[in-house]
């Protein structure tokens, strides 16, 4: 009987155990968006990523439809080619979409936004988005707004 | 049960000490405190490897025996520990049934047959549902004695079995050890410094000390020997040739002396 | 001058040698791992003990180093209107490094130092010794299970208080400071990767943290002085040692694990 007793309170605690762990799994690190990794993948290339890492948000008009799976670099151009994987829900994508590297908020960590195209064909998996805007690098802008006020200023005097 | 010869140690306990151990008698082994009459014990059970000689148990050599191999021959010996060493988290049943449950694939009832067989003859088949922490020293040595014997061993060590008893437990141990020497036919080899009970059951004495025997021989034989270290042992007078005093430099000068730097 | 080198000579030496004999430990009682296919009653009975046993405490201080997360986060994200990653912070710190690591600590106060008296006292009683002359290898039948069990432990103990910190800061955050609850979590879901952070930080680190407290409990109670004083200072150093161990052990996986390149 004691000895029941001992191995209910220990199958009680290991299965207390594995709900911690499904917890954690399922409601802090949202093991539903793991399933994502199905999606249909297209390509971007971009002159520069800024600091774009994988597993970046995708999204479209604010809707998070995919992620950034992986990062590399074309040999020959010399431009980042990045991989996106898109929900399979979200499968009609116009061939013209646009792809820009946008921030989150002033600090916030940088994502993919797509803007939809208006072609009638959609893209498919290992399509590829031509129309991409880069990452705004702070220190081109600064430089940038400092030459043009610059250049702003000559004919004046 | 033959022989041993032996010497161990940075400190020296042993120096080439020979001891033949009959069959089925009682073998008391008596030293004053310090002579490593428990080390001695360890040797033969195989706890400790000597540096030099060999024990032999049954023509067996004890300490060149593989793990597996001495484990085996360990089932044919039980041994009582000083404390009794009864498992604190099991009950005196369980601590009997201990040896019987690990080395025995037995049923249920017949485990509970022969533990209870075993605490009857030590006379605590009554304490059975008992913790170790609710008997006394006398009856922690009897289970343990009772656990030592599960197995039906052929050679019982005893540790200084009678250390700290009161004299009636003192003299019930006295009683089960020659009972149960004699109805279970067994080899027992006592360590001890408690010379009247130890005489009165052993059936042959070795006296050692500073690692050498002085002496052994029957009870009768010592009880009247012409050596006076033997004497001032056997009738524990306080000084004699051993010394009352731990080795020091002479008295006087210890007092006058400057402390050392 | 020599006095002090000798003294460092000796102090590293000794220090190496014991580090060896723990490794030579370890390995024995992996090797005897093997002997809970056969008993896995012992096995129930030790996580009982080690695992069920520490559940309130690490339930208690799971919720409030979750609540006090909670607060501490919102109080400094507040000025950056940014509590709503609340979620993110207070898992993140959770499943990263508090809840493996506090639950080491935990545990090595809880049930480390209690195996290592539990160790120390068999052995200081003899029942360690008995149970050899029993023929019974201490390190299958007493060792390997608490070892084992505890390995088991830990890792779910650290889950458990990890889950139950994230609850406490949700408490704190969106039952109490009013932080919006879908926030909260689509934060957290958004940041939390299920295999660099759980797997890492809550599986593999625990995992890493159980078998250093438990090996350090077991060893230093199968090496502790068979005394009061040996076994109490044993203790004091399974703690002391498990904690340390602990807190470098998480620096060096930290670094492998959430380093920047």
């Amino acid at each position: 009987m004691r000895q029941k007793n001992l191995e209910l309170m220990v199958g009680l605690f290991v299965a207390l155990g594995v709900a911690a762990f499904l917890i954690l799994a399922l409601k802090a690190s949202d093991l539903t968006s793991l399933g994502n990794d199905q999606g249909y993948r297209i390509t971007a290339r971009f002159e520069n990523i800024g600091g774009l890492k994988v597993r970046a948000p995708v999204t479209l008009s604010g809707v998070r439809i995919g992620r950034v799976v992986g990062i590399d670099l074309d040999p020959q151009s010399y431009e980042a080619v990045v991989t996106l994987s898109i929900d399979p829900r979200h499968n009609r994508l116009p061939t013209d979409s646009g792809a820009s590297i946008l921030t989150s908020g002033l600090l916030g960590e940088q994502y993919v936004g797509l803007e939809p195209g208006g072609m009638d064909d959609y893209l498919k998996d290992g399509g590829v988005i031509r129309l991409t805007q880069s990452a705004l690098v702070l220190e081109k802008l600064i430089g940038r707004v400092l030459t043009s006020t610059a250049a702003g200023d000559a004919p004046q005097k | 049960m033959r022989d041993l010869s032996f010497h161990r140690g940075e400190r020296l306990i042993f120096d080439r000490v020979n001891l033949d151990i009959p069959q089925g008698k009682v073998t008391a082994i008596m030293g004053p405190s310090g002579t490593g009459k428990t080390t001695l014990l360890q040797l033969i059970s195989g706890q400790l490897r000597p540096e030099a000689g060999r024990v032999e148990v049954d023509g067996i050599c004890v300490h060149a025996l593989q793990r597996q191999e001495l484990y085996q021959l360990r089932q044919r010996m039980g041994m009582l520990f000083q404390s009794g060493a009864l498992f604190t988290d099991l009950s005196v049943f369980e601590n009997v049934a201990f040896p019987l449950r690990e080395h025995t694939r037995l049923p249920e009832t017949l485990i509970r047959t022969l533990v209870l067989m075993k605490l009857e003859a030590v006379g605590l088949r009554g304490a059975r549902d008992l913790m170790p922490a609710q008997l006394s020293g006398g009856m922690a040595r009897r289970v343990a004695l009772a656990r030592a014997i599960a197995l039906d061993p052929q050679m019982i060590l005893y540790d200084e079995p009678f250390a700290g008893q009161d004299p009636i437990s003192m003299a019930v141990l006295v009683k089960l050890i020659r009972t149960l020497n004699d109805a279970l036919g067994l080899t027992s080899i006592i360590v001890s410094h408690d010379v009247k009970e130890t005489a009165a059951i052993a059936d042959y004495l070795y006296l050692i000390s500073a690692g050498r025997v002085v002496e052994h021989g029957t009870p009768q034989e010592l009880d009247c020997s012409a050596s006076p270290w033997v004497d001032q042992f056997m009738h524990a007078h306080p000084d004699g040739p051993m010394s009352f005093h731990y080795p020091a430099p002479p008295y006087a000068a210890d007092l006058l002396g400057e402390t050392p730097a | 001058m020599t006095a002090w080198l000798t003294g460092i000579g000796g102090f590293v030496l000794h220090n190496l040698t014991r580090l060896g004999r723990a490794n030579l430990f370890l390995l024995r009682l992996l090797g005897a791992l093997r002997f809970l296919f056969r008993r896995p009653g012992l096995l129930i009975k030790q996580l009982y003990v080690v695992g069920v046993l520490s559940l309130p405490i690490i339930l208690v201080s799971g919720l409030f180093v979750g609540m006090v997360l909670g607060l501490q986060g919102y109080a400094n994200l507040v000025d950056f209107g940014a509590t709503s990653s609340l979620g993110t912070v207070v898992a993140l710190s959770l499943i990263r490094e508090m809840g493996p690591v506090l639950t080491a600590l935990l545990y090595a106060g809880r049930a480390g130092s209690a195996l290592t008296a539990e160790i120390g006292l068999m052995k200081a009683t003899e029942q360690l010794a008995s149970m050899q002359m029993m023929a019974v290898d201490p390190f299958e039948r007493v060792l390997a299970p608490r070892f084992l069990a505890g390995c088991l432990a830990v890792p779910i103990l650290t889950g458990i208080f990890t889950a139950v910190g994230i609850l406490g800061g949700y408490l704190v955050a969106v039952v109490q400071l009013g932080v919006d609850g879908g926030a909260f979590w689509a934060q957290m879901q958004a940041k939390v990767e299920l295999f660099a952070d759980v797997g890492n930080g809550v599986l593999i680190k625990s995992a890493v943290f159980g078998l250093l407290a438990n090996w350090v409990a077991l060893f230093e109670g199968y090496e502790a002085l068979p005394t009061a004083e040996g076994v109490s200072l044993a203790t004091t150093r399974t703690v002391v040692i498990t904690s340390l161990a602990v807190l470098g052990w998480d620096f060096l996986l930290t670094a492998l694990m959430f380093g920047v390149w």
